[in-house]
């Protein structure tokens, strides 16, 4: 189907499934019991998912074929949130423009970057990117805020105010982002027994772009030129040996990666019309890198698996606190529970990156292929399981 | 003249002279072998040739054209193309994989973004493909991931990749090295078989005299950086100056 073969499509279809359903698979417990607060069914979160989840595809292409681990990647998101927010304030809140007008400015920045960046490979390659990323961060947070030129808005972040011209806004679309008309904010409640799924215009916009994304990431992925992108990887001294020009190819990858990065950068503030300079510093490169490698570099739905975990862990896991881990111990002796209380108290609330710290651990040295192999590991298991009756059956036989 | 005219070239590491004054041409059509001792500046030469290394002076002509100052990859599109002394092959591509690219790079050049192909745009890449792997007897092992193959087929599949993109002239260095003596005379059967049923040009760097002796129609001896004779392979075996260059023989 649309020019994926059969195990492709497979994948193409079990993602679609889960995007279309993921208001109602993230959210499995009652919306009073106790356990709520592990739903991960609302907007916000959801929203957060797919973008990062795009983020994460467009980095794959660059890190998991090519092999080539930028580390400034947050740049071309910074970037992308700001045109789609000028956008925003020059036209109106049709996000359109806004998302189109992302993804070229972030791709021209991702061509003079890549250009200068990859002459250079291993760690100097990432050393560079990192530091164009960091003279982003700078540029946006204090040069280019100046009252005379004001363009990023410092510290406050770039947001649309009453006085901006707005040319194409008209009195009957909402004040907020939308999409001819229908507002990102627009939420179907839809209460179900003890439980309610919230199916937010947003999040589906978020998802279908994101489908977009993943399905032209398999067929990159599956192309001539994705196959000249693992050539890189694999051996560039071959590769210029047989009449190749590796250069414009890394290029090419930067430049789609970071027009990725910037289509996610656009769909951030397509949700939600505030750009702040901190979605470019380095710790936000440093988690698309993470995602990558957790869910599972090279692979095709690893980096999706992987921004869903990390964007879990930071909202649901940061939202524990003592009362509810009290509430939760309640059921032993005093002393007792306060004594796990101390125990976990270092791994919740703020402490979630601890927690997700040690997973990364385990997962790089236990599973180096990344969620993506521990879920291959465990079909694996079950087939050896399901397979291993009929074995014995067989060598039994001949015997009888 | 030849198809490859090398001209007074020189190079020079730091305090060594590694090629001084060296002149050599290969004649279309022929097999070539380039033998010395170690440190004769065999491998230093073929660096020179191929794009790695530019030399000091003199030139380089390919077919009438200078190849100094060009990319390997340029040099390899005009029709140059190098196998290594250990097999360099993409290990972590599958072997149809590994001769499908060069069948991509003769096809679209050095650069082509060719992302989003429909099936029909590949199916004579495809087939030229298939049909070298048969060639080189190496169709059942297409899916393998090309790392795990032996020794001997990755040498295999490197001269097959290289063949694939019709050179006019192919440069070996040490094919043989490291190899066990069965692999080594497949080797040579395969390198025989090229040389007489293609229409191209083998200049071959190599240690071992049995396989120099025979593959080659003529022989250039090097010896500390400068030729000393170039001859066809009946005299170079009696030539006392080669003894003693090589094999360290007092004539």
């Amino acid at each position: 189907m649309f020019g994926l073969d059969k195990r492709d499509t497979g994948v193409l279809i079990i993602v679609t499934l889960l995007a279309l359903f993921a208001p109602i698979i993230l959210n499995p417990f009652p919306t009073d019991s106790a356990m709520a607060q592990f739903n991960a069914g609302y907007p916000d979160l959801m929203q957060k998912f797919v973008i990062f989840g795009i983020f994460a595809i467009g980095f794959n292409i660059l890190f998991g074929l090519t092999g080539y681990l930028s580390f400034g990647h947050a740049a071309f998101l910074g970037i992308g949130s700001y045109s789609c927010v000028w956008m925003f304030k020059l036209l109106g809140y049709n996000v359109i423009p806004g998302i189109v007008l992302s993804i070229l400015i972030s791709g021209l920045f991702a061509l003079l970057i890549g250009f200068v960046s990859l002459r250079r490979s291993g760690i100097y390659f990432s050393i560079l990117t990192l530091a164009f990323a960091q003279m982003c961060f700078a540029l946006a947070y204090s040069v280019l805020s100046n009252p005379r030129f004001n363009l990023t808005n410092g510290e406050t972040g770039l947001q649309v105010y009453a006085n901006d011209p707005q040319w194409f806004h008209r009195d009957g679309l909402p004040d907020l982002p939308h999409l001819f008309g229908l507002s990102m904010r627009a939420t179907q409640k839809i209460q179900v027994g003890a439980w309610e799924f919230q199916l937010n215009a947003g999040y589906y916009m978020c998802a279908i772009v994101m489908l977009i994304c993943f399905y032209l990431a398999i067929r990159i992925f599956r192309s001539p030129f994705g196959m000249m992108l693992r050539a890189v990887k694999s051996n560039q001294q071959r590769m210029n040996y047989t009449g190749l020009n590796s250069r414009p190819y890394t290029l090419a990858a930067f430049v789609i990666s970071g027009m990725y990065a910037g289509l996610a950068g656009g769909l951030l503030s397509a949700v939600d019309p505030l750009a702040g300079a901190e979605r470019m510093q380095w710790t936000a490169s440093g988690e698309v890198v993470l995602m990558t490698i957790l869910g599972g570099a090279g692979t095709l739905i690893g980096p999706v698996l992987g921004a869903g975990f990390i964007k879990y862990f930071e909202n649901i896991f940061s939202k524990i606190n003592d009362n509810v881990l009290h509430s939760w111990f309640a059921f032993l002796p005093d002393g007792l529970e306060d004594f796990m209380v101390f125990i976990i108290h270092p791994f919740i609330g703020k402490g979630w990156h601890l927690t997700l710290g040690i997973l990364f651990m385990l997962v790089v040295i236990y599973l180096p292929g990344g969620l993506v192999e521990g879920g291959q590991r465990v079909l694996g298991w079950f087939r050896k399981r399901s397979a291993k009756p009929d074995a014995k059956a067989g060598k039994t036989e001949p015997a009888e | 003249m030849g198809i490859l005219e090398v001209k007074n070239v020189g190079k020079r590491f730091g305090g060594l002279q590694a090629l001084s004054d060296v002149n050599l041409s290969v004649k279309e059509n022929t097999v070539h072998a380039i033998i010395g001792p170690n440190g004769a500046g065999k491998s230093t030469l073929l660096n020179c040739l191929v794009g790695k290394l530019i030399p000091d002076t003199g030139s380089v002509m390919f077919d009438g054209q200078s190849v100094l100052g060009r990319a390997p990859y340029e040099i390899n599109q005009m029709g140059i193309s190098r196998v290594f002394q250990t097999p360099e092959i993409f290990g972590d591509l599958t072997v149809m994989e590994n001769m499908m690219i060069p069948c991509f790079a003769k096809r679209d050049g050095a650069f082509m973004l060719n992302a989003m192909p429909m099936v029909t745009n590949q199916k004579e890449v495809l087939e030229r493909a298939e049909h070298m792997l048969e060639e080189m007897n190496m169709a059942e092992k297409r899916h393998m991931q090309s790392a795990s193959l032996s020794r001997g087929d990755k040498r295999r599949l490197e001269i097959g990749m290289c063949l694939s993109q019709e050179p006019r002239l192919l440069l070996l260095d040490e094919p043989t090295a490291g190899m066990a003596r069965a692999d080594t005379n497949n080797t040579i059967d395969l390198l025989k078989e090229i040389a007489a049923e293609r229409d191209i040009t083998i200049a071959i760097i190599e240690h071992d005299m049995h396989v120099v002796f025979s593959l080659a129609n003529r022989i250039t001896v090097l010896a500390q950086g400068t030729p000393l004779v170039e001859d066809d392979p009946e005299n170079i075996r009696g030539n006392p100056k080669v003894r003693e260059a090589y094999l360290g023989e007092t004539a």
